[in-house]
């Protein structure tokens, strides 16, 4: 027993409630009762979290401090470094980013035909497609359909999506399936080929689809392996730090640096794609996070100071169940998958206080409400609160075994810390997880700046408000694969004759309204990595000191 | 302006730290002192490491913190992931945050289910000495060399079974006397397995088929138009499978 002596006799109370819980049915809330809670609770609507922008495409519009701070800022490299005269690299196509959308953008793209570049700041694969564990949604078994799942989408988002981005998630995602199948993704099936499908927060069938709790790795290892048999060129550890604009306002290629020499390089580029994922290292409102150690929204900063419009930037998703104890792992994802399986939610005295499949809003303002305000959290050694995810119950429910089968991922974190998920329940607490909103697209990927396409958790407008569980993984795929499409056949229809003349103007001139607005002069962005060092090497980032 | 600035350098990197003293780990021979309950990562932070290699995730699932390490108490050489190993007293370390390894190129699609596809790729894999010293190396606790003998026995659907929890670190590959790239056998056992022998699902066939003869296209049509009034109505009004 890893728990502490003064968390044990909630264990006991929970011990004692499993049986007459099982048979306990929650109903969902209905949709007034859901919005009072979202309101009472969800940290999106904590006042004095956010502030309006003063400049750029969505001045005025509100975004968490964290957030606001990266728009509101100088550039991190100097423009007038950068020899745009003789660029580094010439290519058809730029794809910033390593994770699953930007490896099945870079695929598709050179599949048709085009020169393709990937650039990634830390290593391919080094990404929140990873650490995706819980599934991917599709509507493929004979009683849904793109429709049907386009209606849950759009009730998970508040009915805010941008219903032809909906619907081009969901109307793309059985290809997707089949798509992995060939590429050899090893779903958990029948015997007869037959998905075994499961429920997610928020689905009204069993569309998710899933390789025990590596889904997200083992897609994006095969995403990886198939791009180093096609032989697409990777740079690893460079880190985008600016859009290369022509006197038009077109994209035309990025400004590169080698965080292993300090040196900036410059990339031409007849179409870019940014595939550079969310901001959970921004840690918004002092969260931790279930994010990978890039997630700094370099992408988000990068195209807005190109003029690039967004999308729902004022809204966060918090994943209810990050791990709460041992204190090492707090914030590491638990995922949805424990409770589409039967783990149940409950508070200090072992009682259930919302049905677990909530969409995720929903449920992570719940857990937040029971251990804020009805003071029913259990109390950690650190002095922070969660609530238990009743894990042995799985194994009542599904039969013994069914933890180290389908959970091995989850069952390794907590065995490691000496904590039996099979024997004992999990303590967790919300974590941020996701960034809703980001750099708004159109149903091809691009965005309101010419030749700038985005994929994956940087594209804001697919999930409105609020994303479902299993619909990342999906949307990555979707828009990497249609931004691939589009950026090859622009940059090809372009043709060899024209070279356009590279700017940065557009830094320049952001620069110097960020001095007009009196901005800090040491803030600047992207900050590429998150600093945990403590005083006094703190802030000294020695890769800004480029050459 | 950063209205939870305080709670933010607490929170930071979500790993919270209980008071219990500290203890001397020594980086690459170097001693430093830090808090005890820390993990190598958060250690190596403190100490003033700014990592730009050898931290990916920070959640288990990368494999680009493999560490090495040695303690006072035994000879033997342990290892772990840096973001999921707590530190002790005396822990001597390095990180291997890359190594070595030759990956065969191979189109996928022109293959097939043939077992001896694995050796032929790989053909250092039969040089396996049986020593396990892949296994005893794994972080993740993988029979790596189970895998590899039933890579040897042309068994593709056990080595991609037993491979599976790979992370892909490469630790095995430090240790194998043999030159075994272990885990990009695993890899390709896997591919070949999910693609090749797990039957396709006959239901996804069905409904692309149903969706390119664009079936869904009217119910899609009217969604998209909805308003939102309507599709609240269409929501609350929803089927739930059991």
């Amino acid at each position: 027993m890893a728990y502490p002596l003064p968390m044990q006799p909630s264990i006991e109370k929970l011990n004692a409630t499993r049986q007459s819980r099982m048979t306990q049915q929650i109903p969902l809330l209905p949709p007034d009762q859901k919005q009072t809670l979202l309101e009472g609770f969800h940290p999106d609507y904590k006042k004095g979290t956010m502030r309006e922008l003063l400049l750029g495409a969505n001045k005025g519009d509100k975004t968490p401090h964290e957030l606001a701070n990266l728009f509101e800022a100088f550039t991190a490299t100097d423009p007038a470094q950068a020899n745009l005269k003789c660029p580094d690299y010439d290519v058809d196509v730029l794809v910033i980013g390593g994770g699953g959308a930007g490896v099945s953008a870079a695929l598709v793209a050179q599949a048709a035909g085009a020169n393709v570049l990937l650039v990634t700041k830390l290593r391919v694969a080094d990404a929140n497609t990873t650490m995706a564990q819980g599934g991917i949604q599709a509507a493929d078994k004979t009683n849904d359909s793109p429709a049907i799942h386009y209606l849950d989408v759009l009730g998970g988002g508040g009915y805010k999506n941008k219903p032809d981005l909906a619907r081009a998630l969901t109307y793309d995602a059985p290809a997707i399936i089949a798509w992995l199948e060939e590429m050899g993704v090893l779903f958990d099936k029948n015997a007869d080929g037959t998905m075994q499908t499961i429920h997610g927060g928020g689905t009204s069938r069993k569309r998710m689809h899933t390789c025990r709790d590596y889904t997200g790795l083992e897609i994006m290892r095969c995403l990886k392996d198939e791009m180093l048999n096609c032989k697409v060129p990777v740079i690893e550890h460079n880190a985008a730090t600016e859009l290369v604009l022509d006197p038009d306002g077109r994209c035309c290629g990025a400004v590169l640096l080698d965080l292993e020499n300090n040196r900036l390089r410059v990339v031409r580029a007849k179409a870019t794609i940014l595939a550079t994922g969310g901001c959970g290292r921004l840690h918004v409102q002092g969260f931790p996070t279930s994010n990978h150690y890039g997630a700094t929204a370099d992408g988000l900063v990068l195209a807005y100071r190109a003029g690039a419009k967004l999308a729902f930037i004022d809204t966060i998703q918090y994943h209810p169940t990050g791990v709460a104890f041992p204190t090492q792992i707090v914030g590491q994802l638990i995922t949805e998958k424990v409770r589409s399986v039967g783990a149940q939610l409950t508070n200090v005295e072992g009682n259930r206080f919302i049905y677990e499949l909530e969409t995720r809003d929903c449920t992570a303002s719940a857990i937040i409400r029971e251990c804020q305000e009805r003071n029913l959290g259990v109390k950690t050694p650190t002095g922070d609160f969660g609530v238990w995810l009743d894990t042995p119950l799985i194994e009542l429910l599904k039969g013994p075994g069914t933890i180290q089968k389908q959970l091995p991922a989850m069952y390794r974190q907590f065995i490691n810390f000496g904590i039996d998920m099979t024997k004992e329940p999990i303590l967790t607490y919300p974590t941020q997880h996701y960034q809703n909103g980001g750099i708004l697209i159109d149903d091809k990927g691009e965005t309101t700046v010419k030749g700038l396409y985005v994929a994956g958790e940087a594209a804001g407008g697919i999930h409105g408000r609020n994303r479902l569980m299993g619909n990342s993984l999906l949307d990555i795929l979707v828009f990497g694969r249609r931004a691939g499409v589009a950026a090859s056949q622009s940059a090809l229809s372009i043709g060899v004759a024209s070279q356009p003349r590279l700017s940065l103007d557009h830094a320049k001139k952001y620069n110097a309204m960020a001095k007009e607005l009196g901005f800090p002069k040491d803030r600047k962005a992207p900050i590429l990595l998150p600093d945990y060092r403590p005083e006094p090497y703190k802030g000294h980032f020695t890769f800004f000191e480029c050459r | 302006m950063q209205s939870a600035k305080g709670k933010v350098k607490e929170a930071e990197c979500g790993e919270r730290q209980a008071d219990s003293g500290r203890v001397t780990i020594y980086l690459m021979g170097k001693p430093y002192q830090v808090p005890a309950s820390l993990t190598i990562m958060r250690a190596m932070e403190e100490t003033g490491y700014q990592f730009v290699r050898g931290a990916g995730c920070r959640g288990g699932f990368c494999g680009a913190c493999a560490t090495v390490f040695r303690t006072t108490d035994t000879y033997k050489l342990k290892v772990g992931l840096a973001c999921q190993t707590v530190i002790q007293d005396g822990m001597y370390l390095a990180q291997l945050p890359f190594y070595p390894a030759n990956k065969a190129l191979y189109s996928l699609k022109d293959m097939k289910a043939a077992g001896e596809l694995l050796v032929q790729l790989y053909p250092e894999t039969m040089r396996c000495i049986s020593c396990n010293s892949c296994t005893k190396i794994c972080p993740q606790d993988i029979k790596v060399m189970d895998y590899v003998n039933a890579a040897i026995r042309g068994d593709i659907a056990k080595c991609a079974d037993l491979s599976f929890n790979c992370v892909a670190c490469g630790l095995c590959a430090t240790r194998c006397p043999a030159e075994i790239s272990q885990y990009h056998v695993g890899m390709l056992a896997r591919r070949l397995f999910g693609s090749y022998i797990l039957k396709r699902a006959p239901h996804t066939k069905q409904m692309v088929a149903d969706i390119a003869a664009r079936k869904f296209d009217p119910d899609l049509d009217t969604l998209t138009k909805a308003s939102t009034d309507d599709l609240k109505a269409r929501y609350a009004k929803r089927e739930m499978e059991k």
